[in-house]
């Protein structure tokens, strides 16, 4: 089977997030940039697909010049091509606007029998653009997959709701988004990272996909941020010791949060 | 007049709390602009609930009751949410951040040509026009975000906005069938044993982490979570070691929680863990470690030996509920 991983290339879930001076960003000054790690559950899953069944693993993303690394990462990691559509971010964080040229993306490097995607990338946490990506290909998905079967022309796929599992069945193609507990990603191996180096990364243009990036980021922009800010910072907190007599320290935060806060 | 249209979620007949926080917020926004709020409820057999649904705010309910609606599937609710919208011509749509809606949202919003403001802890209108506050990096800095200039489909977090119910009794219209291809179909729902109360979902939180230092442990964190009517979290690092299922984990990498309430047992504070569960209204910590992260988001908190504190905190816990 020819799968598909949408791939999104995001700070790392170590950084610390500061706001760039434009007020609408981050300052991506000291971030340093990774596969988002439920895109690592996705391609894992499109791998084993592969070992399992045959076929080549294609992973797409859309973004300025350096998500090449994160595509580098996902081809040392197993994957067999790569295709980068680069842009120059008016789009950012705009789920819609993504969605629109991943899709244009995929009819024209296309077509693929199933899309894999991470149930959201850890950046912008819209938890979006894979279903958005079905809705405009006009093809079914299943979100938050833990246990997934292909079976012939359709998936069953276990997916996470509040308190249970449903089990769903689509036929393919459709996109199935990972969650954790899908699988065990591998690391990149030696072999696996040399031999990366000798693909050849398909780069793409937004305009080569019939689309217009401005008018995306424009009068067909889904959503714009207008301000960035940090959470407010907590202070003065009441710390209680409780190493010598943890029995009074106990009684005393019941006290302070029945009394005080009124939160028991 | 365009106004806000709630899609309201219900599991087994039963409409879900979160809904009725996303309609509450929807009927205190239109009231300053006097904007009207209409419902849209999809479902099977679920009729006799659209009514009721007045009293939190909405003016008309659009009802989809289909057989084929029984179950939820994207698709089909996605193809009733879009007939209401063409009925009604909202500036809004508003969902709960549930599993359901998160799910529900990308697609709908695909499919009407609108952005979608997810998970969004704060929203206002402005100008017409709904901006909404969300919590991005997973909770490591807020965004306000509006919809470009056109209406937006929002979903809200869950124990954010405040449930309340009033007087009113809604106008209720049919949708016609539904139509369209539902190829994702639900099989089965597989319940979770013991149906533990999930963690998006809770007013409080107890959490461990590595400090408990073993899967038994678990039980004086259960304990605890029962008594104050809590669901049970845990850091990744607990989740990774396999002592906990990951539909507890607390996190980046997990669920990102705003409880009233919530208590990190032996959890030093990752900073994937604070982005997870800074915005809860109260935080509690009990660590050995005063060195700890944590105790920098803590409103309250105990240095102190968790096997010691957290048994000595139950009992009082238990007085106090026994004077009440």
């Amino acid at each position: 089977m020819k799968s598909c991983v949408l791939m999104a290339h995001v700070p790392d879930t170590a950084s610390v997030i500061k706001v760039s001076g434009a007020g609408d960003r981050i300052d991506e000054a000291d971030i340093k940039w990774i596969v988002s790690p439920y895109d690592e559950y996705a391609l894992e899953e499109a791998i084993r697909l592969k070992e399992a069944r045959g076929g080549a693993v294609t992973v797409l993303t859309y973004g300025p010049e350096r998500a090449q690394q994160g595509l580098r990462e996902c081809l040392a990691r197993g994957a067999d091509a790569a295709v980068h559509v680069k842009g120059v971010e008016r789009t950012f964080a705009d789920a819609l606007a993504i969605a629109r040229v991943l899709a244009a993306a995929i009819r024209k490097v296309g077509p693929f029998d199933i899309f894999f995607a991470g149930i959201k990338g850890v950046g912008s946490d819209n938890s979006l653009v894979a279903a958005m990506v079905a809705e405009f290909l006009d093809i079914p998905h299943v979100a938050g997959v833990v246990k997934l079967e292909i079976g012939d022309g359709k998936v069953t796929a276990h997916r996470e709701i509040e308190g249970g599992t449903e089990v769903v069945e689509a036929p393919v193609p459709c996109v199935v988004t990972a969650h954790k507990g899908l699988n065990e990603p591998r690391y990149p191996s030696l072999k696996g990272i040399m031999a990366s180096k000798k693909v050849a990364i398909q780069a793409l243009s937004v305009a080569d996909l019939g689309l217009d990036e401005a008018a995306l980021a424009g009068a067909e922009a889904g959503c714009r941020w207008k301000a960035l800010a940090l959470p407010p910072a907590k202070s003065g907190g009441t710390i209680l010791k409780g190493e010598e007599d943890p029995a009074a320290a106990a009684r005393e935060l019941a006290r302070l949060l029945r009394e005080q806060a009124k939160a028991i | 007049m365009a106004g806000i249209l709630v899609f309201i979620e219900q599991r087994n007949g039963s409409v879900r709390k979160a809904s009725l926080e996303a309609l509450s917020e929807a009927r205190r926004l239109a009231a300053g602009p006097g904007l009207p709020v209409s419902a849209v409820l999809v479902g099977h057999g679920i009729g006799a609930k659209a009514a009721e649904l007045g009293s939190y705010g909405a003016g008309k309910v659009f009802l989809a009751d289909e057989e084929r609606l029984g179950r939820y599937s994207a698709e089909g609710y996605t193809a009733a949410v879009r007939a209401a919208v063409e009925k009604c011509g909202p500036v809004a749509v508003f969902m709960a951040a549930t599993a359901l809606g998160r799910d529900l949202s990308g697609r709908v919003a695909a499919r009407l040509g609108w952005g979608c403001l997810a998970d969004v802890v704060g929203v206002q209108i402005e100008g017409g026009a709904v901006v909404a506050t969300r919590p991005v990096y997973s909770g490591k800095a807020l965004a306000a975000a509006d919809g470009a200039g056109k209406p937006v489909v929002v979903t809200l977090r869950p124990n954010v906005f405040p449930a309340e119910a009033g007087e009113g009794k809604a106008e209720v219209e049919a949708l016609p069938q539904v139509g369209g291809d539902i190829r994702a179909v639900v099989k089965e729902i597989l319940a979770k044993e013991g149906a533990e109360l999930d963690v998006a979902e809770a007013d409080v939180i107890v959490s461990g982490g590595r400090g408990i230092k073993g899967p038994e442990n678990f039980a004086l964190i259960r304990e605890l979570a029962k008594l104050l009517g809590a669901a049970v979290g845990a850091s990744r690092a607990v989740v990774d070691a396999g002592w906990i299922d990951h539909a507890h984990q607390v996190g980046q990498t997990g669920k990102v929680v705003s409880p009233s309430l919530y208590i990190a047992c032996g959890i030093s504070g990752a900073i994937q863990h604070l982005a997870g569960m800074s915005s809860s209204k109260l935080i509690v910590a009990i660590n050995k470690d005063p060195e700890a992260p944590i105790f920098k988001v803590a409103d309250y908190g105990i240095v102190g030996d968790l096997f010691q504190v957290v048994p000595a905190f139950v009992d009082e816990v238990r007085k106090l509920k026994a004077e009440a």
